[in-house]
């Protein structure tokens, strides 16, 4: 657990804040203050976890460094729904890089903060946020990436996973998770949707880079999202937060659905929630009421072909397999290894 | 144009883009019945109380709750809490302890002296409330908070009617009643013990009252035919509980039998243990068919009474009785089987119910009796108009709530009635069942039990059986309420709008939705847990 859980105050820290709880109690979100560093009008589909996720994660972000932040941005739905020029949602100082080099502008911003802050000590000190979907963070800019978990640069990197490339007309990614149908996966064939032993779970990757801190999230449990940015502020180098984003669009779940979809994909198990410290897990967010993946794969369009015209038991059986090793492998029933 | 090399317009905010248009439904805030109120037969607004109680805010909780019950410490006794059955932390966990939370309350307001708010301005009218038991108390404690000069006639030697005279103090201390009461006495009613109304109308006439409030209450002993001989001694229950009141406590002797198998039976019952007589329950049904509630049978008899289900008593002599042993038909009646016992027994007390005594209306034009109680409209009043009546004398489920609640309605309605108006209650709001919330965010809190007094005691002593919760407790179970359907601004719809489309309007205030930039995704109505967001469809 990333947090101090609240014990018992009617809904503890499940809600966003609470009115009776102390202000330093509640979440950053619960803020009558709260920067907003992503402000409304911004074109993202109704019921966006992408533009949730990125707000939280930010506006956190912003709590940590007392708005001393500059964030460089990956080409993918967050930087088309929140730009169209000549408009921005941002609210922050902002950075349009290609699809695939985000992490890579962040370690130049950072250098160069880095010089700026030598020359002129007295001043206050600026930190970096890359941020991209998991198209650019798993597929295009896996390379830059990579080298910015190498070198240890000081960026926090925030992949903001929707399972695909959504905004593009929903194509697979190296995210999208086993048997989802997406435009080149067709659920067509002996195997339907995106297969099985395919794709990379980036966060497994960053811990194997051993960098200083890496970390899962999701859009339905804040606070614990918020903890983990406050935590990666807090730690020098290179850092990665991997958030889980529903996407009603691409996963053909109802606009209101967005943040039940991420609380049953982490009570189901299919998404570990965890922190790692160089290499080495540190805590899962436990699993409160265990449920089987079917409750969470039955209300996605995206496996519809798993449940009619005849249910697919053995596909069924491989995702809730899938889920178990997850449970086991980060110790989501009894809050991690530690 | 002063502008850098390819750039043709300022650069802008996305606030100029009003996403609000691509809605199809809308958000809106709604204030839905939560069904602990929407079962209280005293129409208390118990989520509003608990509200305050949950923040510590005592004082503001005890006056909510009495703007339409004044006797929180009484109701937090004796009242059998239809609210507790009705909410839905019953399928989180258990039930909220409303009920033990009410009855903190009131000690609190007792132990603190707390008093009622000031009345209205004088309305210059003149109402009589005859029976001081829980129907004439709320009556006149609301008559008196409009404005009304109160008087109320008790024709027995103390105020509480069947709280008083009924049940024993083992579940209602004598002190709870007598600071209860004499708080409203402070509000300016007129109490007059020992003064029985004998005939109503001339009494209004007499002393120029602009109407009655008639709340005598049942107070007759049912009496059944059972053959027995000269010697057998027979007496029924609420006579024994009256005389517990009094200087001369019942003699019954050792073996006594109770025939009835209703609350009266059981306090009947429990009194005499503590008397150190031997009790014998006789009820010709089983327990689950018996009126009594389960759980003051289970304290019974853990208390050591006896019971004897499915028996009739067939004759009584004295010092045994003789009974026949019953069985339930298909249709769930007690038959008689043929097969009889006796059972040593010194007394029999009877505990089959009881009659209103209906000496003070005779020659009352326009009343109508059936079935020995008082028939009256919608409105509580009789076909006698100026005359209004409740509690146990008119047709209703006879508990101390239904009584209050009773009282109160007929105060409103008796207030419009003396101002030629009629009262119309303001319209329900749409019930705040459980599917309504999102359950998820409430954290586990197990219910609070309440201490029990041991049982040793509780066979040999009055003292109160059930104890009270104290303040770091009664707090914690306070907070176990759901506040179903009302917003408790827990910042959840705040937080989770992807569009940062809700104002925040600061404590107390709750929140308001930005429509121009809402586009309608419903997360934030999902995501309540209090149901208080409902999503309609725009117009066009």
């Amino acid at each position: 657990m990333s947090y101090q859980p609240i014990k018992f105050y009617q809904t503890g820290t499940f809600t966003v804040g609470n009115r009776l709880l102390a202000p330093e109690e509640r979440s950053v979100q619960a803020s009558a203050k709260r920067f907003n560093s992503i402000n409304s009008g911004h074109r993202a589909c109704q019921g966006c976890g992408e533009a949730l996720g990125a707000r939280y994660a930010i506006d956190a972000a912003m709590e940590a460094t007392h708005g001393q932040l500059v964030c460089a941005n990956a080409t993918g739905c967050l930087e088309v729904f929140s730009t169209p020029y000549p408009e921005t949602s941002w609210q922050v100082p902002w950075i349009h890089s290609l699809f695939g080099n985000t992490a890579a502008v962040a370690t130049g911003i950072a250098a160069a903060l880095k010089v700026k802050q030598k020359k002129a000590p007295h001043g206050q000190e600026i930190r970096v946020v890359a941020q991209g979907g998991d198209g650019g963070t798993t597929d295009i800019g896996f390379g830059c990436l990579s080298g910015m978990f190498e070198r240890n640069d000081d960026v926090l990197y925030i992949c903001y996973d929707n399972g695909g490339y959504m905004n593009t007309g929903i194509q697979r990614s190296s995210a999208t998770p086993p048997a989802a149908r997406t435009a080149t996966t067709p659920a067509v064939g002996v195997e339907p949707g995106n297969v099985f032993g395919q794709g990379k779970f980036v966060p497994a990757i960053a811990m194997a880079h051993e960098i200083p801190y890496v970390a899962t999230a999701t859009v339905a449990d804040l606070r614990d999202l918020e903890a983990k940015v406050r935590r990666a502020m807090e730690i020098r180098g290179a850092r990665y937060l991997h958030i889980l984003v529903p996407c009603p669009l691409g996963w053909g779940t109802a606009s209101h659905d967005t943040i039940r979809m991420a609380r049953l994909a982490k009570e189901t198990g299919l998404f570990p929630v965890f922190s790692a410290e160089h290499g080495e897990q540190k805590s899962a967010l436990a699993i409160r009421r265990q449920l089987p993946v079917e409750e969470y794969l039955k209300p996605q369009k995206r496996y519809a072909h798993l449940f009619a015209p005849t249910p697919r038991v053995e596909v069924l059986a491989q995702l809730q397999a899938l889920a178990d090793r997850n449970i086991k492998r980060y110790g989501l029933l009894d809050g991690g290894k530690q | 144009m002063d502008k850098p090399f390819a750039i043709t317009l300022d650069p802008g905010s996305s606030l100029a883009n009003r996403t609000g248009s691509w809605r199809t439904f809308r958000p809106v805030y709604l204030d839905r019945l939560p069904p602990c109120n929407a079962a209280c037969p005293a129409g208390e607004n118990i989520q509003g109380w608990l509200y305050h109680a949950e923040s510590g805010n005592y004082e503001q909780a005890w006056r909510a709750l009495v703007d339409n019950n004044p006797l929180p410490a009484i109701m937090g006794r004796v009242c059998y809490h239809p609210c507790e059955g009705a909410c839905n932390r019953q399928q989180v966990d258990e039930a909220v302890g409303i009920n033990s939370i009410e009855r903190f309350l009131g000690d609190e307001a007792i132990r603190r002296g707390w008093q009622f708010s000031k009345p209205a301005a004088p309305s210059g009218k003149k109402v009589l409330v005859v029976g001081a038991g829980p129907s004439g108390l709320s009556a006149a404690y609301h008559l008196a908070r409009l404005g009304h000069a109160v008087t109320i006639r008790e024709a027995g030697p103390y105020a509480g009617g069947m709280m008083r005279f009924g049940i024993p103090k083992y579940r209602l201390p004598r002190e709870v009643i007598e600071a209860e009461v004499q708080r409203i006495v402070n509000l300016g009613v007129t109490l007059t013990l020992n003064c029985k109304v004998a005939n109503i109308e001339q009494a209004m006439k007499e002393e120029g009252f602009d109407a009655a409030f008639l709340a005598v209450g049942a107070h007759i002993g049912k009496r059944a035919y059972i053959p027995a001989g000269t010697a057998a001694k027979m007496v029924d229950a609420i006579s024994v509980l009256r005389s517990m009141e009094g200087e001369e406590k019942p003699q019954l002797g050792r073996r006594v039998v109770v025939y009835g198998g209703g609350n009266t039976a059981i306090d009947v019952a429990r009194t005499v243990k503590r008397m150190g007589a031997e009790p014998v329950i006789v009820y010709r049904r089983t327990r689950d068919k018996a009126p009594a509630h389960d759980f003051e049978i289970e304290e019974a008899l853990q208390e050591g009474v006896m019971v004897k289900w499915l028996s009739t008593i067939k004759h009584a002599d004295a010092g045994e009785i003789m009974i026949e042993k019953m069985a339930l038909d298909a249709q769930g009646f007690p038959q008689p089987t043929g097969e009889f016992e006796t059972l040593a027994a010194d007394s029999v007390v009877l505990a089959l119910g009881q009659d209103v005594d209906l000496g003070l209306l005779d020659g009352v034009p326009g009343l109508e009796v059936k079935d020995g109680v008082v028939q009256v409209g919608p409105n509580m009043m009789t076909g006698h108009p100026g005359l209004f009546a409740g509690g146990d004398m008119v047709p209703s489920e006879r508990t101390v709530t239904v009584a209050v609640g009773h009282g109160k309605k007929a105060a409103r309605h008796i207030d419009a009635w003396l101002r030629g108006e009629t009262y119309a209650p303001p319209p329900k709001h749409e019930l705040a069942g459980f599917e309504k919330l999102n359950p998820w965010y409430y954290s586990e809190a197990p219910h609070v039990v309440r201490p029990m007094l041991d049982i040793l005691r509780r066979q040999s002593s009055f003292e109160e059986v059930v104890q009270g919760l104290d303040e770091s407790n009664a707090q914690f179970e306070a907070r176990r309420c759901l506040s179903c359907g009302n917003c408790f601004e827990c910042d959840n719809c705040y937080g989770v709008c992807p569009d940062n489309a809700v104002i925040k309007l600061g404590p107390g205030k709750r929140f308001e939705f930005n429509y121009d930039y809402c586009k309608g995704c419903g997360v934030c109505a999902a995501e309540c847990p209090c149901g208080a967001i409902k999503m309609v469809p725009e117009e066009n």
